[in-house]
């Protein structure tokens, strides 16, 4: 019990046991190395399964298969390994089956390096794969949220029957941060109505994604966009000083940060700032958002280790409702506090 | 896709459905397989070995991409349809995750041979828990007659309309004979599906592969040479007659290898129970803990600490350290490495941020204190300090800056070390020297509380750690005047 110092990527393995976490599928990449390495000693010891697969396409249709089987399943990964899941996430979505995708998002595009960086926003968050399908994708900003956002994922993969996305990035997968430790495990779901076991019960169902008919496959895509309008219910944010903000950022992960303190220093010299942070960025928290965004006056600053991915999330969220800039670094690099102070007394400045 | 429906045929055998409805259409008893083709007599053979030997309600059949798609239509057992050629790594889950199903994999010569090799034979490798029934036609039948990895010499396809030509193609692959080249399976056979007394070997083949699977012994891979007279372009006894011709003269049929009597059948093992708090807790690493999470005190203000020297000095476990103790004296911390190739390439360093509020980035540009293990670090990072922070660097391997206006104060920490008797200590005498200095705030037996933490594992290092910190406190405490 207590307080411990716990590594990002430690945390997410701590999360899943938390969730009730049956097996772990995963190829190693930097900076996610971590949570491989972290399942590889604790998983086996609790009698869970843990496979090194031999590519990141294996490690997806491994976790395909625990799904398949009504198990609680995950892996992890960053850009490259990320992409080439992306058949497997449409699969997963399309059969409906839960699982738990962590993204430790490097720097992209190709090899890239493996400095920290947002641009997965859009393989992830739009659906990188094939087909009409959504991932439920939550954005830890801390340690103790790349632990609870296991469990929390966990609960909508199965409420929903979908793949969920922790989308973190290498910042927040390497930082060792105080963690305080989850109070239960959740219980096992009952999954006995659709996955295939090997019972006598489970004999009759079936998983599968190919449907010949047109008007049935129409009918799958239908429903899956109403189970996505109805995870709008889910859809979560944090809002730091934004009552009373003239200028609001919008960021999430690491990014969210340094807007915080950026948000913080800034008030120190009489700025009204604000910070909005997603926690869920499908379902993008757009109500939320478009409440500060129609205020009279408001500017939002969107800061982002990516080109605009994010920012044209909230462009389309607030409707052009208020002007919106872009703060945004890449290649590994992150924004100063400083950087993120002036891009926010420039968009202030602009108020007529 | 091509279904043929003018040429459908009907099946009727145990350890089907007695009707497939999840075929749909109005031939409710009819496959959606060509006349003569190996398929539907190789479901027949595989649904009545699972009936026999009761094996229904544990069977999962996995359905490739390819002919047998559609498998899940006829099999009256659990079904998974899997993604081109990954079917191995869907089984591989089914096995580890269920012990008690029997898992089989159906997949055609494009499937396992093609997209799916690596899939099929790291799974082979691994031994896995499942048995693997591969047809092999020597042609592509769903996309329509293009070339397979398992297409002959000379054998004209869609793609290869001249016919194969191996100098830009390559080779027929041989699967059985690949498999056999690796440790782990159990038993590896190759049969026909063409004449009644291939048959009657192709049942036995996958009677064996069954029971291998009931009795959990292991890996099982059966090929099927299978006639394809749709794509082949041939009547059905025509297509037969290639298959044990050319096909076999190619692939030559028979066992490859059955060590079922070598293996032992493996009882499942009980199923888990769910995990406790407690299970959790108990094999987590020991590390740095305290009761409860800190608490806001701005006015403490924030301390940005970088630490930088070679691999090997402990810089990484310094950061550790100074975070841990910033926590345990009630502070909120992080810590943050330099990580990948930096870190086997000879230099290392990491930042720790103690605050008296939420901490925004781990990563720093300004630092108020650096502690410095050689040169490079000095060289590379002293310009970052503020003009009223601290520099402390081991005195023996670099020299007082000269570009900054921070206070520097240089320990002769690898000295200290030695003359303690434990000289790879440097850094716990540099721990000694940043609790003198006060720079963090910090309590100064919180630093030397996490020598303790730091080498549970190793208690023999604690003592010599606390004697080295011990000589360094006295050191600084004689040698630096403080602030």
């Amino acid at each position: 019990m207590g307080v411990r110092l716990v590594k990002g990527n430690d945390a997410a393995v701590i999360g899943a046991l938390y969730a009730g976490c049956d097996a772990y599928f995963g190829y190693p990449i930097t900076p996610a190395s971590e949570i491989a390495h972290t399942a590889a000693k604790l998983f086996p010891r609790l009698g869970r399964v843990f496979v090194q697969a031999e590519c990141e396409t294996a490690s997806i249709n491994m976790v395909y298969g625990a799904a398949a089987a009504g198990k609680l399943s995950m892996t992890g990964s960053s850009g490259p390994g990320i992409s080439l899941m992306q058949e497997g996430m449409s699969f997963l979505a399309a059969s409906e089956l839960p699982c738990v995708v962590v993204d430790v998002v490097r720097a992209g595009p190709g090899l890239g390096n493996i400095g920290p960086e947002q641009s997965d926003y859009n393989q992830m968050v739009k659906g990188g794969g094939h087909g009409n399908y959504r991932n439920l994708v939550l954005a830890p900003a801390s340690v103790q949220e790349m632990c609870d956002f296991m469990i929390w994922g966990f609960d909508l993969a199965f409420r929903y029957r979908n793949p969920v996305v922790i989308l973190a990035d290498a910042v927040i997968g390497q930082m060792v941060e105080p963690l305080v430790l989850p109070e239960r495990v959740a219980p096992p779901p009952d999954t006995r109505a659709w996955a295939v076991q090997g019972t006598a019960e489970t004999r009759a169902n079936v998983v599968t994604s190919i449907f010949l008919d047109f008007e049935v496959l129409e009918a799958l895509n239908r429903r899956l966009a109403e189970k996505y309008a109805r995870a709008a219910a889910d859809a979560a944010a944090e809002n730091w000083r934004t009552e009373d903000a003239d200028v609001v950022f919008v960021a999430y992960g690491v990014s969210s940060r340094i807007a915080r303190s950026a948000v913080d220093e800034l008030r120190r010299v009489g700025v009204r700032a604000g910070l909005f942070r997603p926690k869920t960025l499908f379902p993008f928290p757009g109500e939320a958002l478009n409440a500060i965004a129609r205020r009279p006056g408001m500017r939002l600053v969107v800061a982002e280790l990516s080109d605009g991915q994010f920012r044209d999330e909230v462009l389309m969220a607030t409707r052009f409702a208020c002007p919106v800039s872009l703060l945004s670094r890449m290649g590994g690099n992150l924004f100063s506090v400083e950087d993120a102070m002036a891009a926010a007394q420039t968009a202030a400045g602009d108020v007529a | 896709m091509s279904t043929h429906p003018q040429s459908q045929r009907r099946l009727h055998a145990k350890g089907f459905y007695d009707e497939f409805p999840r075929k749909g259409g109005t031939a409710s008893r009819a496959t959606h397989y060509c006349a003569g083709c190996g398929h539907g007599l190789l479901h027949k053979l595989i649904a009545e070995a699972m009936h026999d030997f009761g094996l229904q309600d544990r069977a999962i059949l996995i359905s490739p991409v390819g002919c047998a798609v559609f498998g899940y239509y006829y099999f009256d057992c659990g079904n998974v349809q899997a993604a081109h050629g990954r079917a191995p790594a869907v089984g591989a889950a089914l096995a580890r995750c269920l012990p008690e199903a029997v898992v089989l994999s159906y997949q055609g010569d494009g499937d396992l041979g093609s997209i799916g090799l690596n899939q099929t034979l790291q799974a082979a490798n691994r031994g896995e828990r499942m048995a693997v029934f591969f047809v092999n036609n020597a042609v592509y039948g769903m996309t329509g007659g293009q070339m397979a990895p398992t297409t002959l010499a000379g054998q004209k396809t869609v793609t290869t309309p001249n016919g194969r030509d191996v100098e830009t193609t390559g080779h027929p692959l041989h699967l059985c004979e690949l498999i056999n080249t690796l440790p782990a399976p159990v038993y590896i056979e190759r049969c026909l599906l063409t004449t009644p007394a291939n048959i009657q070997k192709a049942r036995r083949a996958v009677r064996k592969a069954m029971e291998i699977q009931r009795d959990r012994r292991g890996y099982a891979f059966v090929e099927f040479l299978s006639p394809c007279p749709t794509n082949l372009h041939l009547s059905p006894l025509d297509a037969a007659k290639f298959v044990d011709e050319e096909m076999a003269r190619e692939f030559p049929p028979g066992c490859l290898r059955d060590r079922t009597a070598e293996v032992a059948a493996r009882p499942a093992p009980p199923p888990l129970e769910p995990l406790t708090p407690a299970d959790i807790e108990a094999v987590l690493d020991k590390c740095v803990a305290v009761p409860a999470p800190p608490g806001l005190d701005p006015d403490f203000g924030t301390i940005r600490i970088k630490m930088a020297g070679f691999g090997g000095q402990g810089v990484l476990s310094y950061g550790m350290m100074v975070a841990g103790a910033g926590l345990a004296d009630g502070r909120h911390v992080s810590w943050f490495p330099s990580y990948g190739p930096e870190q086997r390439g000879g230099t290392a360093n990491c930042s720790a941020v103690i605050s008296g509020s939420a901490i925004g980035s781990p990563v720093l540009s300004h630092l108020q204190v650096l502690v410095a293990f050689n040169q490079p670090a000095l060289d590379r990072f002293a310009r970052d300090v503020e003009a009223d922070g601290l520099i402390l660097y081991d005195s023996c391997l670099a020299e007082k800056p000269t570009t900054t206006t921070a206070r520097a104060l240089g320990v002769p920490a690898s000295r200290l070390a030695i003359e303690a008797g434990l000289p790879k200590a440097a850094n716990t005498a540099m721990l000694a020297a940043l609790a003198c200095s006060g720079a963090c705030r910090v309590a100064s037996e919180r630093f030397s509380d996490m020598l303790a933490q730091t080498f549970a594992g190793k208690p023999a290092l604690i003592a010599a750690n606390r004697r080295v910190f011990a000589a360094a406190t006295e050191w600084c405490q004689a040698n630096l005047r403080p602030e």
